[in-house]
């Protein structure tokens, strides 16, 4: 084990971005050009920093594996981005951002990165604004804001329920607009599949081209890596069907250290499960939870009945009786827990007593039914299609699911993980949020990652190296080529011969995490866990069956290939799970909790990063960084 | 639950690959859960043809909640299926009957060619937006976010046209397969905008002219696309386009 070094900038808190750009080294303008970076991933984070690079004159490669870089997963999301603007002066500030987002992260992230997220959370805004983006306005023409995920202020800014698309469409069109002045190029439908390491420094992807199967390779001079979070590993999550763990999993098995795995959230409003066939859970946003209150019935022989036939006097506000000072704005984590209790209590409502009611009825009273039409028109809309339940009429069901991994690959203050050239950026790394995020605040890491941060360090990182051309030949390109080749062989050849389907053991996979490294752990699950997934990594290298071949579009053996990297890391995320015995944020032991029930964590001990490395045989030793906390006391989270 | 099970019979298009001859193949699928989604439905369906030992229909889907444009296929003859304003991620099986008869097939437009039964290649709407469908300003210092009002009504209505999500039915249910509701849209938020204004002529021109070189078809003002469009995107963007383009070219702003 080594202590790792984040390299923060020194000085005070406030000081320490301008003091690093100060120090910074410029690459010359004309040299730019002859400098190649890939970027892999288009969501919020990719598509912002390939268009800025691109802008700023290096040549650039986009990947993505979606058939266009406006489709990546960025664009689902929809409550909103906050930032530290304070319109409505109801006395918010940078510091009281950052405060807020240490705080809700359970002081498990780092300072300096926090903080310079609140300090860029503004630009970020101006930027979408100045590019077209159509946030909610005010009637005299101003942009709207609300409160949103457990924040005391209002501000959270929004384009509908549809803020994730239009921040999406305002990079998309900056990174196509480049495209136009011949700056960047885009690889669509291609799947990175290795990193390519040459002197222990990034040079390269080994891609397959996911319409015909061809596996290319591509040089360059910095990787870039915004392939976002790994939530899929649960199968059934919030996140869209072909997000995954791969690009930055494969870079983890060439030396990335991978920090936190075991940090995921899970989002407290989502559409319950409705059967086996189900592919994947629909987000409800948070902001729904300013208006409608949450509740079961008090006793179990209400549940069956008609919620509108259960008196007031029958109903159990539990987050508004628990926590009376946030109510049903308390940070996710907690939510989402206490819909577990109420159900694992016997209380839950619906079909599979796996869930809770979120009510309008007294918001549409008195606000009137055209105000919260016009706050949520469109996700009313959406959940009266999918559930066939009108919410004007009878409240909303809903119940937690995996939604966001705070995890990822570690990254120093510059966004650079511990393999120099490569850079992390988005919710592939794990940097900001700590153990827990709050709502709004993925879209502006995304943004401010890619806008305004990663520009400027992967420039320094070029100045500061003395990076010479490599070409495809080298034997780094030859090796890695060929080891993905023999992966995909391998699969097809278990493949012909296999019993099970990816989608059956890929189940199997997500039953395992959410019943055990879910939303409550215990140490005894946890072993349970990882004997589970080593058994199902069996069973897929042994008995997997996929269709069809690798020259031409399949999607089965897409996944394939998805699924084999995330039988992996779901054992990290188990283990480190099992090695946190604290409990912070999203990440809950049911041994380390107060007599209230709430998350118990152990500062003397656990206050580190802790970043995975894999060795040759498949083990994983730990680094920690140890997380100082200058600026900012620890306190325990209290909503009450 | 069990007893509201249906029975469905689909008649798939399967298309090997881009060059190869395709044709229709029929499926019986017993015991289909009416809330399952379309899609759902297709998964299960693959996944008896897997065990089968035969190769799963391929088709696209990332967000399945209608968001990222990815899936969309024809299906009864209209796209993304009868029910408005829905992508066929959305459509739930409850709007079928049981014993049903549904003919699936993919989109059908020289812009879009076919990759795989019903996955079709959509690069040329990638290309149109290159062509001008953006606003040029680079990344750096701005102004202040509220030192430009813009009106609810006008930032509503631009915010409407940019719902798009760039799946491609208003081509499909053109009989013209044109793509002047997608690129309409576009033409027509930023240029209600007053940050597009300054580029909204030399925008509306290219943007335009690459549709045309991409090979869709004119548009003869049939109105199916806004018909077919799960965003309920308003043929009066097209309007708003040819008058846009009409007024660069005469005055050549
Ligand atoms: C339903 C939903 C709603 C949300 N709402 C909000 C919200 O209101 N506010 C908020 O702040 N956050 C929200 N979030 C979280 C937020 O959307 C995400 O954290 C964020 O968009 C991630 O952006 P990203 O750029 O890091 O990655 P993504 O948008 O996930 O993009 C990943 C990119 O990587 C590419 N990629 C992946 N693997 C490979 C590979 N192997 N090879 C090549 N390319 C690859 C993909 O094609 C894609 O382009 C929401 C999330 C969900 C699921
Ligand atoms: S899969 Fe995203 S719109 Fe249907």
């Amino acid at each position: 084990m080594t202590k790792l070094d984040a390299r923060s900038p020194d000085g005070p808190l406030h000081k320490k971005w301008d003091n690093r750009l100060e120090e910074m080294k410029l690459v010359a303008p004309n040299n730019k050009k002859k400098h190649e970076i890939i970027v892999v991933g288009t969501g919020l984070a990719g598509g912002s920093a390939a268009a800025t690079l691109g802008e700023l004159g290096y040549s650039v490669k986009s990947f993505c594996i979606q058939d266009s870089p406006r489709r990546a997963h960025s664009i689902a999301a929809q409550g909103g981005i906050n930032a530290t603007k304070n319109y409505p002066n109801d006395g918010d500030s940078i510091w009281r951002l950052f405060y807020d987002t240490i705080k809700g992260g359970d002081f498990r992230s780092r300072e300096s990165n926090t903080y310079r997220l609140a300090q860029v959370s503004n630009n970020i805004i101006d930027q979408a604004v100045a590019q077209g983006v159509p946030f909610a306005r005010e009637y005299g023409g101003e942009l709207a804001n609300r409160s949103f995920g457990g924040a005391q202020v209002s501000r959270t800014f929004y384009a509908r329920g549809q803020t994730g698309q239009q921040l999406l469409l305002g990079a998309y069109q900056a990174l196509l607009r480049q495209v136009d002045r011949g700056k960047v190029e885009i690889f669509a439908r291609r799947e990175m599949l290795d990193l390519v390491k040459i002197d222990g420094v990034a040079r390269g992807i080994i891609t397959r081209n996911l319409v015909t199967g061809e596996i290319e390779r591509h040089a360059a001079d910095a990787v870039v890596l915004c392939t976002g979070g790994y939530g899929r590993t649960y199968f059934l999550s919030t996140n869209a069907f072909n997000s995954n763990a791969t690009a930055a999993w494969r870079c983890h098995k060439r030396g990335a250290y991978f920090a936190n795995p075991c940090y995921v959230q899970i989002h407290p409003t989502c559409i319950p499960q409705s059967g086996d066939y189900q592919s994947k859970l629909t987000l409800m946003s948070e902001s729904l939870r300013n208006d409608g209150r949450v509740w079961v019935p008090k006793d179990k022989k209400d549940i069956g009945k008609p919620p509108q036939d259960i008196p007031e006097s029958d109903r159990d506000y539990y987050l508004e009786r628990k926590y009376p000072a946030f109510g049903n704005l308390v940070p996710r984590d907690v939510a989402s827990r206490n819909a577990k209790y109420v159900c694992d209590e016997g209380r839950g409502v619906g079909a599979t007593g796996r869930a809770v009611y979120l009510d309008f009825r007294d918001a549409i009273k008195e606000q009137g039914r055209d105000v919260i039409e016009d706050k949520y028109g469109n996700l009313f809309h959406m959940y009266h299609k999918i559930t066939d339940e009108d919410p004007y009429e009878v409240p909303m069901r809903i119940y937690p699911a995996v939604h966001y991994t705070m995890g990822g690959l570690w990254v120093d203050y510059e966004l650079m993980s511990n393999i120099p050239g490569l850079f992390v950026a988005g919710e592939a790394n794990f940097s900001d949020h700590g153990a827990n995020r709050l709502g709004a605040s993925a879209l502006m890491q995304g943004l401010a990652d890619g806008y305004f941060i990663v520009p400027f360090t992967v420039g320094n990182f070029i100045a500061n190296y003395d990076i010479k051309k490599v070409s495809t030949d080298h034997k780094a390109f030859d090796a890695a080529e060929t080891e993905v080749r023999d992966q995909i062989d391998k699969m097809l050849s278990v493949g012909k011969e296999g019993s099970r389907t990816v989608i059956e053991i890929y189940r199997d996979l997500g039953k395992v995490m959410y019943d055990k490294v879910g939303m409550s752990r215990t140490e005894e699950g946890l072993k349970e866990a990882r004997e589970e997934i080593v058994a199902l990594r069996e069973e897929f290298w042994n008995g997997v069956k996929i269709p069809g071949s690798s020259d031409n579009y399949n999607k089965m053996l897409e996944l394939a290939g998805r699924v084999a990297d995330f039988l992996e890391l779901a054992e990290l995320m188990a283990i480190d799970a099992l090695e946190r015995e604290e409990s912070c944020g999203g990440h809950f032991r049911e041994e380390y909790q107060s007599d209230e029930g709430e998350a118990l964590r152990v500062d003397d001990e656990f206050s580190y990063v802790a970043a995975w490395e894999y060795d040759e045989d498949g083990d994983y030793e730990v680094h920690k960084e140890e997380l100082e906390f200058e600026n900012v006391e620890l306190s325990t989270r209290s909503y009450k | 639950m069990a007893d509201d099970m249906m029975t469905i019979h689909l008649k798939v298009w399967r298309q090997a690959g881009p060059d190869k001859q395709g044709r229709f193949e029929n499926y019986t699928v017993e015991k289909v859960n009416p809330h399952m989604s379309f899609l759902e439905m297709l998964d299960v369906v693959n996944e008896t043809l897997i065990h089968d030992g035969e190769e799963p229909i391929e088709f696209d889907s990332d967000c399945r909640e209608g968001i990222c444009g990815t899936c969309g296929f024809v299906i009864n003859g209209q796209a993304h299926g009868e029910e408005r304003g829905t992508t066929v991620c959305q459509l739930h099986m409850r709007s079928f009957s049981d014993g049903e008869t549904i003919v699936v097939e993919p989109w059908r437009a020289r812009a879009f060619p076919v990759i795989k039964d019903l996955v079709v290649d959509r690069d040329s709407f990638d290309r149109i937006i290159a062509a001008g469908g953006y606003v040029s300003v680079g990344t750096g210092p701005k102004p202040d976010a509220n030192s430009v009002k813009i009106g609810k009504d006008v930032s509503d209505k631009a915010f409407d046209a940019a719902a798009c999500i760039g799946c491609g039915a208003c081509v499909a249910a053109c009989p013209n397969a044109s793509a002047a509701l997608f690129t309409g849209a576009k033409v027509s938020q930023l240029a209600m905008l007053p940050q597009g204004k300054p580029e909204r002529g030399r925008r509306a021109r290219r943007m335009v002219h690459q549709m045309q070189e991409e090979g869709f078809g004119n548009c003869s003002n049939i109105g199916e696309c806004e018909a077919a469009c799960p965003k309920e995107i308003s043929i009066q963007n097209i309007a708003k386009m040819k008058r846009e383009y009409l007024r660069a070219i005469f005055t050549d702003s």
